[in-house]
């Protein structure tokens, strides 16, 4: 483009300053909306909403079935002292053990999961619950489920030829029909529902 | 001025050809988990197909597509032949050789791993050799845009950089420090398990070093779209670039912010802690401003371009617009789906939203809508534009392009929509058959059956472009003139060393990746116990 000289120069810078200054009022529009979607982002992570696992903890995969807490007999749901309720879980080409967990409504639960072999996935049908078990790492979800119901859990990561059939079960109970439940057993799930 | 007009045909033909095969696989998969096939099909061919139309597509078509296009920028805008053509000959050699060594192993079942690996799972080692191949051949590319550009700021010291090439090389080096990431987790991780040397792989360290690829490559796969819509589109509809200050800003944020933000696709992974999760994300909401600068420019040349024509009132020039014309309504669909995708993507991007949709079929619905939509819609408008200045011949207008763009967003939408929508019912990915008689599932059959319908749409829309392109070889010769970009309302002049080069924007893009991973790596590096047994794919267990 040739400089432009005399009176057109004027209309051009004119033209010029009105074009970046309609810009730079998009720009500032388009910074203050993301601005306003971190703080939003800030305000939830504060008031827990939800939030990720904060902390790194790990468990071998080579040695979990022999001790520590993913022994096959301490998986599925355990009532804590305080009344909260964990739910120890074990992905694996192709299932979840327990294949079925049983949980109670109204009460605070935590989910410890981990993989014996390759990476799985942990959805809840109907819930938020949405989380990776990757061997090596254990996974830790508190959840709350209001209401009685039936949920499928499916393995939502590629495992392996039979990813498609890893569908486990959640049946949430009563409170009070979980806690009777409770009373006389050490872990409780429902694969014999 | 074009002069290797054979070597950037062979890209673009390669890389179509590329993708009408993925395509067709596509839509297989797309029946065979649907409630339409009466048949059980094979999980284990399913699964194959999977990582065959991953890989193509995201590796090796968009790839080739913004290599050729990077070429013919080159000697447009620069206006002298490409340095190093025999060293481009030899990347795209690389490219096809990788890609056909990928290929192999996957089609006859040894490397079923989907495109994003997945250790501890591990295939056949050719199966990672060939990607690695594919990646070096571009990276040739990568260095002779690097050294066609400086050739030309030797000979043109102070000049601006024509915006396409600055956009080009900006998606140059975007590309070859993202696959960096991919490229330790493949070639420190993966390859020494996979060839026999290891026995253990650390899942969690290689998911953060595919991340770091996983997002950026993104940004690449889009740079070609986005250099259509700064460079090609205001001249192609008979108007003018607004700005062409604000479209090197644009290019220039992609590179700093679209790579330290991976962690993102992580955030319901337990390797990562929650506070480098928070700043990624942090920095993911950022690099939606290059996009939103975007829009407003590209909108505001088109309002030139309809006032140009005789628009008045706010929105008369809209109606003004040239609407027969193949371009703007490759660029207005464009922008339809990118708006969709990217309202789905800030809700992929939010820390909190992310946990309802994370891996449903939500995310393939996104991505699709994203890259095979926005992207790719843009792909076929870049070949219909150069076209006739590659062959010398005319290409077919009006009626067939338009049809086929037409499908293309049509079927994009039908595919997509209710993709997402059973994503939102908790649809897990990359399954290879439902059990549509289970209660909770069955509200999900229909959906799926119209995804598949979709599906089909795309692909005649898909054979289309191929006939269309090959038609032009096959068309009477016509002598197109000299190809030409855009020119911006106001030409820069002359431009701030920031807006011209790109030292500071490197430094900062390696510097902030660096900040950004370093923590998660070295705190999966110091930790113990975290490397687990790989599971060979492919062989009897």
């Amino acid at each position: 483009m040739t400089s432009p000289t005399g009176p057109e120069a004027s209309g051009h810078d004119q033209g010029k300053a009105i074009a970046v200054r309609t810009e730079q009022r998009w720009a500032i529009v388009s910074a203050s909306i993301i601005v306003l979607l971190v703080a939003m982002a800030i305000f939830a992570g504060i008031h827990r909403a939800t939030m990720p696992q904060t902390w790194v903890e790990v468990a071998d995969p080579q040695t979990l079935h022999i001790s520590g807490e993913f022994v096959e007999s301490n998986l599925g749901s355990a009532v804590e002292a305080n009344g909260s309720v964990t739910v120890r879980v074990l992905g694996q080409q192709f299932s979840f053990t327990p294949q079925c967990m049983l949980l109670p409504a109204e009460t605070p639960v935590t989910f410890r999961a981990t993989s014996a072999d390759a990476v799985h996935g942990f959805l809840i049908a109907r819930s938020n619950i949405n989380s990776m078990l990757v061997p090596g790492y254990i996974s830790v979800l508190p959840a709350r489920f209001d209401k009685p119901g039936d949920h499928v859990m499916p393995c939502h990561e590629f495992c392996g030829t039979g990813h498609e059939g890893m569908w486990a079960r959640i049946k949430v109970i009563e409170k009070a029909a979980f806690f009777k439940l409770a009373a006389d057993q050490r872990r409780l799930s429902c694969v014999d529902q | 001025m074009l002069t290797n007009k054979k070597l950037i045909l062979a890209h673009f033909w390669l890389a179509f050809a590329i993708f009408g095969v993925a395509l067709l696989l596509g839509e297989w998969q797309m029946f065979a988990r649907s409630p339409l096939n009466p048949w059980a099909s094979s999980a284990e061919l399913y699964y194959r197909s999977v990582t065959a139309h991953g890989t193509a597509l995201g590796y090796v078509f968009p790839t080739l597509v913004a290599m050729g296009f990077g070429y013919a920028i080159t000697e447009i805008a620069l206006k002298k032949p490409l340095i190093g053509d025999r060293w481009a000959w030899a990347g795209l050699a690389l490219v096809a050789i990788g890609a056909v060594t990928a290929m192999i192993p996957v089609s006859i079942g040894l490397a079923s791993v989907l495109y994003t690996f997945y250790p501890p799972m591990i295939g056949n080692p050719f199966y990672y050799i060939g990607i690695v191949l594919v990646v070096v051949g571009s990276w040739i590319w990568v260095a002779l845009m690097s050294i066609n550009l400086a050739a030309w700021k030797r000979e043109n010291p102070g000049k601006p950089i024509p915006l396409a090439m600055f956009a080009n090389v900006a998606g140059a080096y975007l590309w070859g420090w993202t696959a960096v990431g991919a490229a330790i987790e493949v070639i420190v991780l993966i390859l020494p398990v996979a060839l026999g040397f290891r026995t253990t792989i650390d899942a969690g360290l290689s998911r953060v070093f595919f991340s770091w690829t996983l997002h950026a490559i993104v940004y690449f796969w889009l740079m070609p779209t986005y250099i259509a819509y700064y460079t090609i589109f205001p001249r192609a509809i008979g108007g003018r670039l607004y700005s062409d200050e604000m479209g090197r800003i644009a290019f220039i944020l992609f590179v700093v912010v679209s790579m330290p933000i991976g962690v993102h696709h992580l955030f319901a992974d337990p390797q990562v802690g929650a506070g480098f999760k928070f700043i990624h994300s942090v920095f993911t909401a950022m690099v939606a401003l290059p996009t939103l600068l975007t829009i407003f420019t590209i909108c505001a040349s088109a309002e030139i371009a309809g006032r140009l024509r005789g628009g008045k009132g706010p929105f008369g020039w809209i109606a003004a617009l040239p609407w027969d014309n193949p371009m703007l309504l490759a660029v207005t669909f464009s922008f339809l789906m990118l708006g969709f995708g990217g309202a789905g993507g800030l809700i992929n991007m939010s820390y909190q939203l992310d946990s309802s949709i994370h891996n449903t079929q939500w995310i393939t619905g996104h991505f699709h809508l994203i890259f095979a939509g926005a992207i790719v819609i843009m792909y076929f408008a870049i070949a219909y534009d150069l076209w006739p200045h590659l062959t010398g011949r005319a290409l077919e207008t009006g009626r067939l392009m338009k049809a086929q763009l037409w499908l293309w967003f049509v079927g994009m939408i039908v595919t997509t929509f209710p993709w997402h929508y059973v994503g939102i019912l908790g649809m897990p990915r990359r399954m290879s058959s439902y059990d549509y008689t289970n209660p909770a599932i069955a509200p999900q059959a229909l959906s799926v059956s119209i995804s598949v319908v979709g599906g089909m749409l795309l692909v005649i829309s898909g054979a289309l472009f191929i006939a269309i392109l090959i038609r032009g070889h096959r068309a009477e010769q016509v002598d197109p003139g000299e190809y030409r970009f855009s020119l911006a309302v106001h030409e820069p002049v002359k431009l701030p060393t920031a807006l011209n080069g790109f030292a500071l924007w490197v430094t900062l893009m390696i510097g902030l990746t660096l900040v950004n991973y370093g923590f998660p790596v070295a705190q999966l590096l110091a930790l113990k116990g975290n490397a687990v047994p790989a599971i060979y794919m492919g062989t009897p267990r």
